[in-house]
């Protein structure tokens, strides 16, 4: 039964639950539901969850664990002489899983029946062409140990679903009886629904924290693979960034932090200043028509995807910089070679970061109490006075905060620098250079062929863990900031 | 009341600081104030009682065109400082601020250092050459303020760690040390103690002999010891504007005598 259908089943189990429990617990109460502990409805719930979060919850866990059990037990019929030099099990894995896929698919489509394909041999038929028939591509002919493997796998994997099936049923059964007896009027069903409530919201909390930490050692493990192949002191003090595929690369972050951190710089000096005035006026200046016609055109900027602000930079704003800079251009000198550079890049990614900024400035400025402003007028101070001597100062902070989100945004944007940036990783303070990023050379190292066992592929996680740490690391301290701040008018 | 005694004092004419005609004040669609006619004697002490609610702090925020600050509220009517109307489109609202000081009815130190908080008005306006002077004008403020003995030793420490009582006293000594002709009060000893309020009352007197004060308050007896005209508002309308003593023992209007002595409030 597929699993869909298996989940269907559960609801529709739920919901029969929860109409049973009311009406048994209407019934305890002989049919006055004042005298019930807990409103009719807490029955019904209360019978439907004991019945669903259990069956859910093994159901989920059961789904994610089979196919690993399934493959630790069947990469053991691999003989490890099978494997080719210079790969790895994993390959010879995945080939056992396409065909296992093939053969689900040939009995799904009829063309063999499921005894068949479990008693088939490799030595009587060309199971390479008979897969090729249901759309299963082969890149070789399959071995016998593979397609023993794959029928192994099939067989178990059958084998595991039909216990699942019987197992989640029986679960989602027992806890609906269970319940569906427990319900009476006396029954604080009321209590234990919000018990079930909050173990539900924290379920949620804790996958959203889960999946983070997994990432992180998902990263942290493939990092620590590439820095068994290469040497971290290149990595962190070298200074050539230089990937071949010779075996010999010279992987340092330097050169790619230095313009990460440059066209960050060049971002922030765009936006800070322009998203920070923009607030300011629209906070402290703008009448109420000008600013619901303002603000929403500035946040318009912020639903921008980044792919068009690179079309931005690659189309208008490098080659304008181009004609004014570069050759033949309108001030006469050669400083620009093409229309990619960090000051491109940054200019872009600096317009991107605008509403950013401008709105959560907006935000903290309109946070300062009413009062304070009141003050300083009282004291025959001028607006501006009053932004520039109370206001700013007060909400100071707080922009910081915001300031510090912002670069962690830049530092982190990839597809402007992509489109805008160039691809050549080097030390110039030149800003009309071309220069490249950490999340550039992401995006390249794992984009075309990649081969998940050599240092120039890992490079990509080191770096990315590294990104990781720094905007995580600048998120803490703007959090931090923001909210030490928030604390002081409350 | 034990104090009535000291409201048959001698009264005396003097010039009018700020006349107020057919005074209006709308905040959108609500009628806040309605044909207020008030006139601010110069070196008097003028208190305005009422109820809560009735338009005490909006009269007041009149005075020194605060209002202008909130969006919704609309004024109406003549509001002459020495003759001079200071809603006139040539009149700097900045520069009245100067002349006509506030404290409000909530205390608002800046963020700032309690020295900074009293030297904002001398810096912004100016009054002092050197750091020397500030240093006085500071000094002055805070003592006048009755402040100085507690924050003399730390006039680094901010304004906002100051107790609410304090900080009231701050802001009173942040307004007198512009040197404002009349200064606008809005309940100023609501969160003080007898000890602060019978200072601040002391400092309102000594500033009679020069300014002219407009308080606010809801004290009675405060009314009573500090001020020589009492304005009382109900509903938005002044219903009574004349001495203070005859205000407290001869009122003509009966909803003022049923409000000084408990009645309605
Ligand atoms: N910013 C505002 N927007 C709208 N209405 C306001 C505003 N400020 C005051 N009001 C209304 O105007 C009326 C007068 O308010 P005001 O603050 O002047 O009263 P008050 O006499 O100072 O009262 P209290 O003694 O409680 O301070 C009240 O009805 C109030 O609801
Ligand atoms: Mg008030």
């Amino acid at each position: 039964m597929p699993t869909l259908w298996l989940v269907c089943l559960l609801l529709v189990l739920a919901a029969a639950g929860f109409v049973m429990g009311r009406a048994r617990a209407l019934a305890s109460a002989g049919g006055d539901a004042r005298t019930l502990h807990s409103l009719p409805n807490y029955y019904g719930f209360n019978v439907a969850l004991t019945s669903l979060v259990p069956a859910l919850a093994v159901l989920a866990v059961w789904l994610l664990a089979q196919p690993i059990i399934v493959d630790t037990r069947v990469s053991k019929l691999i003989p490890a002489d099978m494997v080719p030099e210079g790969s790895t099990i994993g390959l010879v894995m995945s080939d056992v899983r396409r065909v296992a896929a093939g053969l689900d698919l040939a009995v799904d489509t009829g063309l063999l029946r499921a005894p068949e394909a479990a008693a088939l041999s490799a030595n009587e038929r060309d199971v390479r062409s008979l897969l090729g028939e249901v759309g299963v591509a082969l890149g070789a002919d399959v071995r016998p140990e593979v397609l023993a493997a794959a029928q192994r796998s099939r067989e178990l994997n059958h084998a595991g679903r039909l216990l699942m099936t019987v197992l989640v049923t029986g679960l989602a059964l027992a806890g609906l009886g269970w319940a569906y007896v427990r319900t009476n009027k006396e029954f604080r069903a009321r209590n234990v629904v919000e018990r079930g409530v909050l173990v539900l919201l924290i379920v949620a909390a804790s996958l959203a924290i889960l999946t983070t930490i997994g990432i992180v050692l998902s990263m942290l493990f493939e990092t620590s693979n590439f820095f068994r192949l290469h040497d971290w002191k290149d990595f962190f003090f070298g200074s050539t960034w230089a990937p071949n595929f010779r075996g010999d690369s010279e992987l340092s972050i330097l050169p790619l932090l230095w313009g990460t951190l440059y066209i960050s710089f060049i971002a922030l000096l765009v936006s800070v200043p322009i998203g920070l005035f923009a607030a300011i006026y629209l906070s402290e200046y703008a009448g109420k028509a000008t600013r619901a016609l303002a603000k929403p055109l500035l946040e318009i900027l912020a639903g921008i995807p980044t792919i068009v602000y690179g079309l931005f930079a690659l189309l208008t704003v490098g080659p304008t910089l181009a004609k004014v800079f570069g050759k033949g251009g309108l001030l006469g000198v050669e400083w620009m070679a093409g229309a990619t550079s960090v000051l491109t890049a940054g200019v872009v990614m600096g317009i991107m970061l605008i509403p950013f900024v401008s709105s959560l400035s907006d935000d903290i400025i309109n946070a300062v109490p009413q009062s304070m402003r009141d003050g300083s007028l009282g004291l025959g101070a001028t607006r501006s006075e009053t932004v520039r001597q109370v206001v700013l100062p007060a909400a100071l902070p707080g922009i910081v905060g915001a300031i510090l989100l912002a670069a962690s945004r830049a530092i982190g944007e990839t597809m402007i620098v992509v489109m805008g940036a160039g691809a050549i990783a080097k030390f110039s303070l030149n800003p009309l250079d071309t220069m490249t990023t950490i999340t550039t050379r992401i995006v390249s190292q794992l984009t075309g062929d990649t081969d998940f066992a050599s240092p120039e592929t890992l490079v990509a996680f080191a770096l990315g863990l590294t990104l990781f740490v720094l905007t995580l690391g600048l998120n803490v301290l703007a959090l931090y900031i923001v909210r030490k701040y928030r604390e002081q008018y409350e | 009341m034990n104090d009535m005694s000291r409201l048959e004092r001698v009264v005396e004419t003097k010039n009018i600081k700020m006349e107020c005609r057919d005074c209006q004040v709308y905040y959108g669609e609500t009628h806040a104030i309605k044909d207020v006619n008030v006139d601010i004697e110069e070196k008097t002490v003028t208190a305005f009682i009422g109820p809560s609610g009735c338009g005490k702090s909006t009269f007041l925020r009149c005075l020194n065109r605060m209002n202008d600050t909130i969006a919704t509220a609309r004024v109406e009517g003549s509001f002459r400082l020495d003759g001079e109307d200071i809603y006139d489109r040539r009149v700097d609202p900045v520069q009245l601020r100067a002349k006509v000081g506030m404290v409000f009815q909530k205390p608002n130190p800046f963020p700032k250092s309690i020295y900074d908080n009293v030297a904002y008005g001398p810096r912004i306006h100016g009054l002092a050459r050197n750091k020397a002077e500030l240093d006085e004008i500071v000094e002055k403020a805070l003592r006048r303020g009755a402040l100085w003995n507690e924050v003399k030793d730390r006039l680094d420490a901010p304004g906002t760690g100051l107790s609410g009582g304090q900080q009231q006293r701050l802001c009173i000594a942040r307004a007198i040390a512009t040197e404002p002709e009349v200064l606008l009060m809005d309940e100023p000893c609501s969160a003080l103690d007898p000890i602060a309020t019978a200072q601040v009352e002391e400092l309102i007197d000594e500033l009679r002999q020069n300014y002219s004060v407009v308080i606010v308050t809801h004290s009675m007896q405060q009314a009573a010891r500090v001020s020589q005209k009492t304005a009382f508002f109900h509903l938005g309308n002044l219903v009574e504007f004349g001495e203070t003593g005859q205000i407290f023992t001869n009122p003509v209007d009966p909803r003022t005598e049923s409000y000084i002595t408990g009645r309605i409030g």
